[in-house]
Formats: C-alpha cells, sequence, structure tokens
C-alpha cells in the first residue's frame, strides 16, 4: 500500500455541509489524491455524516481511522469529538483533547497538522462557517507552500468564517460551491 | 496558537532530556500530537527560544514536572460514551459478579472520572463491597484530583444526562453533595478506589485482573508502544477477563488481536480466550 502523494482538506462548519454536498458528485473516481473533511457539528455518532456523504460519490468515503494509511481516492471524515492530525508518515491521529475554537474536531488543528506532514502537497478549502477555526491553519498551510482556498463568502451560508479567512491569510483562490469538485480534479491531474 | 514554533526534531530532543533528567519517556507517542502539545506549551509559557526553553527543562525540575503535566492530556467526564457504560452493566457486570473477589485496573484514569463512573455501576449492581479497583496515571497531580473525588458542579448536568444514557435509574445528585464549585462524591465509591502511579511505558504488571479500563489512552501512542502496552495488558488479565478501549481504538492489527474476542455489539470491550 502507498500512501497518497497529495492531500486535499475541507474545513467547514455552520452551513459547510450543503457546499460538501455539492461538490462531491463532481469528483473523479480516478482521484490521485486523498480528500480529508472536517465539519463542525453535534456529537452524535458520525456515521451518520459518513453515511450522507457516501450517498453523494462513487468514492469511498469512511471515518478516519487513527494509524490509517492516507490512500488516494479515498474521502476521510473526522470523527465526531476527537481532533483528527495527519502524521508526516502520511497516517492519521486522533486526539482528545481540549476543544480549540470551542471545536472538536478542530479544523485549525487538521489544517496546520496537514501542513506540517504534507508542505507544499496539501490543498485546504475553508467553507461556510460562524467562528474562526481554520484561519490559522490556512496560514500554516500557506506558509509550507500549499493551496489556500475559501469559498465565496457570497455563496456561504454564513459567511463569516470564509470573510475572517481572506481578512487574514494569503488566499490562492475564492470558488464557489460548483467550482470546487472541478479544482480538485484538477489537481489530481484528471 | 497553532505555529509550528519547533519542529519534530526539536520536541525528539526534549522528550529524550525528559527521559534522561526524569525518566518519563514520550519518545513513542505519536508525533503530530505531542508536536502541537510542545508549541501549545511553547507559546502559553512566553518561550522567545528553543534553547531557552530547552535549558528550563533540563535545569528546573519543577518546570519539568509542568511539562510532563501539560503534553499529556487530561480530558474526561463521567459516563463518557454512555452507551459504552451500557455495555459494561448488561454484559460485563453480571459475569464479573460470578466472581468471589473482583478486581480491575483503570490504567489512564486522569483526574478520575471515569472510574467513579465505574464505582457507580458497581454499587448500582451490588459488587461495590467485593471489588477494587487499582486507578492508574503517570501523572500524580491528576491522581490527587481524583483521590479527591471532588469534581466540578457545572458539569453535573451534562454527566447526569450521560448517566441516564447509559441506563441509570437512581437520582445521580444522590451520589454526591454540592458545594460551592464543587461536587464532593461519596465517601463509599472512592473507598474502593486505589489510585496509584503507574507508567504504562516503563513500569511493568503488578496485578492479575478481570478487567482492565484503558480509554483513549492508546491514541497517543505509535504502532510498537501499542503493541506493548497491549501486551502488558494481555499479561495481567485472567483467562476470560476483558479489556475495555476507548471509542476510537481497536486490538484489530495488533500483537495481541488473537488473544482476544470482542463482544457482539459496537462497543470497544474485548474478552481474552487464549493465554
Amino acid at each position: 500500500m502507498t500512501s497518497a502523494p497529495y492531500l486535499v482538506v475541507i474545513g467547514g462548519s455552520a452551513g459547510g455541509l450543503q457546499p460538501v454536498l455539492t461538490l462531491l458528485p463532481g469528483l473523479s473516481t480516478s482521484l490521485k489524491v486523498a480528500v480529508v473533511i472536517v465539519l463542525h457539528r453535534q456529537s452524535h455518532h458520525a456515521s451518520v455524516l459518513t453515511d450522507l456523504l457516501a450517498t453523494r460519490t462513487g468514492l469511498t468515503v469512511k471515518e478516519a481511522e487513527e494509524k490509517e494509511l492516507i490512500q488516494a481516492g479515498t474521502i476521510y471524515i473526522a470523527p465526531a469529538d476527537y481532533h483528527l492530525l495527519i502524521e508526516s508518515d502520511r497516517t492519521f491521529s486522533l486526539d482528545d483533547s481540549e476543544k480549540v475554537n470551542f471545536s472538536r474536531p478542530s479544523i485549525d488543528v487538521t489544517f496546520s497538522s496537514a501542513a506540517y506532514a504534507y508542505k507544499s502537497k496539501v490543498s485546504a478549502l475553508l467553507l461556510s462557517g460562524a467562528n474562526a477555526d481554520g484561519v490559522e491553519g490556512l496560514i500554516d498551510i500557506h506558509q509550507a507552500g500549499g493551496t489556500t482556498v475559501v469559498q465565496d463568502p457570497l455563496t456561504a451560508d454564513v459567511d463569516y468564517m470564509p470573510r475572517e479567512a481572506v481578512r487574514q491569510a494569503k488566499i490562492d483562490l475564492i470558488l464557489q460551491p460548483e467550482e470546487m469538485a472541478r479544482f480538485i480534479n484538477t489537481i489530481a491531474g484528471v | 496558537m497553532s505555529r509550528n514554533l519547533i519542529n519534530e526534531q526539536e520536541v525528539a530532543l526534549l522528550l529524550n532530556d525528559v527521559l534522561e533528567k526524569y525518566g518519563y519517556d514520550f519518545t513513542d507517542y505519536a508525533p503530530a500530537s505531542i508536536n502541537r502539545r510542545v508549541n501549545h506549551l511553547y507559546q502559553l509559557d512566553r518561550f522567545v527560544s528553543f534553547a531557552e526553553f530547552r535549558y528550563r527543562i533540563i535545569s528546573d525540575p519543577a518546570y519539568a514536572h509542568r511539562f510532563v503535566e501539560e503534553i499529556t492530556v487530561n480530558v474526561t467526564e463521567m459516563f463518557r460514551d454512555p452507551s459504552f457504560y451500557q455495555a459494561l452493566r448488561m454484559e460485563v457486570l453480571p459475569v464479573l459478579a460470578t466472581y468471589p473477589f473482583i478486581r480491575v485496573w483503570h490504567a489512564g484514569c486522569s483526574t478520575g472520572e471515569e472510574v467513579y463512573s465505574f464505582a457507580i455501576l458497581l454499587k448500582e449492581a451490588k459488587l461495590l463491597h467485593k471489588a477494587i479497583i487499582y486507578a492508574t496515571d503517570l501523572n500524580t497531580s491528576v491522581l490527587e484530583k481524583g483521590r479527591r473525588g471532588m469534581f466540578r458542579l457545572s458539569q453535573m448536568q451534562q454527566y447526569s444526562r450521560n448517566y441516564m444514557e447509559a441506563g441509570g435509574t437512581e437520582d445521580f445528585s444522590s451520589y454526591y453533595t454540592a458545594n460551592y464549585e464543587y461536587a464532593k462524591f461519596r465517601e463509599e465509591l472512592g473507598e474502593k478506589i486505589i489510585f496509584s502511579p503507574h507508567n504504562l511505558v516503563t513500569d511493568s504488571s503488578f496485578n492479575e485482573f478481570q478487567l482492565i479500563i484503558c480509554r483513549n489512552v492508546l491514541i497517543y501512542f505509535n504502532k510498537e508502544l501499542q503493541d506493548r502496552v497491549l501486551t502488558l495488558f494481555s499479561d495481567s488479565l485472567e483467562q476470560l477477563g476483558y479489556l475495555a478501549l476507548g471509542s476510537k481504538e481497536t486490538l484489530n492489527f495488533t500483537k495481541v488481536a488473537r488473544k482476544f474476542k470482542q463482544l457482539e455489539g459496537r462497543e470497544k470491550i474485548w474478552r481474552k480466550i487464549q493465554l
């Protein structure tokens, strides 16, 4: 088994589910990257979200498990009530430490660890949300040479999160939800 | 607070210092999480350089103690994952009840919320009188909190909900007396708990148990250390004893997997079927 050479990390909070549901059907089934999705939500059985997202794509959608090797063509969902971290050996770690930005999973935690582990080989998309979790992570992604993307605030249910990202971080691209799948497919070289 | 000011190699140096000077071994912890916590502490305590941080840890034992406490995770709650406690109550306790004397090891117990939760289960099953729970952690400060049996009053609403979801039928508030900020749990619950320091990385087995509970500890270890600690647990369990892990932890693909069989259902409880 080989690990994914490139990672796409997606974070969203209030209103963040809709753009994910919009982008999933457009993803190429021969995707060469791994996709990691961190959505804030009430902690209940994570499988509900995983099952919902799985209905929108032919790609494998699964909850990220600790020590699991990150593989291309797979969509990983951060489990409820744990932080999801990316290790340098391209596996996942879970962490049940204190909430960050009132959130667990925290988007910042996943983005920052992805920046450290994957350096320039990562694109981060920050979606709709009512707090600024993910903004620091975007700054880290940018500093490590990765690509930073936010949902067009005009299309976001709650535009605080993408607006804060634009205000504080260096953003490479602002995309409509309808454009996101094509962006990810293009990274994959499809 | 997310900047990685100290890189993985520098963190490795610090962990080596702490091991050589103080005997605490974090070198086989999963790097991403420990890096995050070391960096968090570095910023929290406003160090201006790695060299200063390192010098302080080496030369100031009190600060080294703080370092150890801060880089380990001590987040816990009572009846965490209620369905897990439901399963202990329904499936494990009836079997434990058949033993004349029940020995339980709660490893990595932190401040003890889950230990008191389990003591409540034993009490309700009328087994507490013939049980002893060894509650261990490497961090002596959290053990002291556990010994006091006092938890924040503001959490009790949540804990009471968890308790009921876990199948509790008593009035949860009957288990503690409230004063100002804290809920003090009944003495009889604590009487059967022995809080004691034990380091899973460096210390060996100290008894044989019918149940070992170790939740959300293994996720912080690398694969090799996980295997080592699971072997320690396996060696510390009686035949047909139970091993209970955190909701995202598993015995699958580990060295001891073949010795255990998971209980039916989705809970992370295994039974030792082979010595």
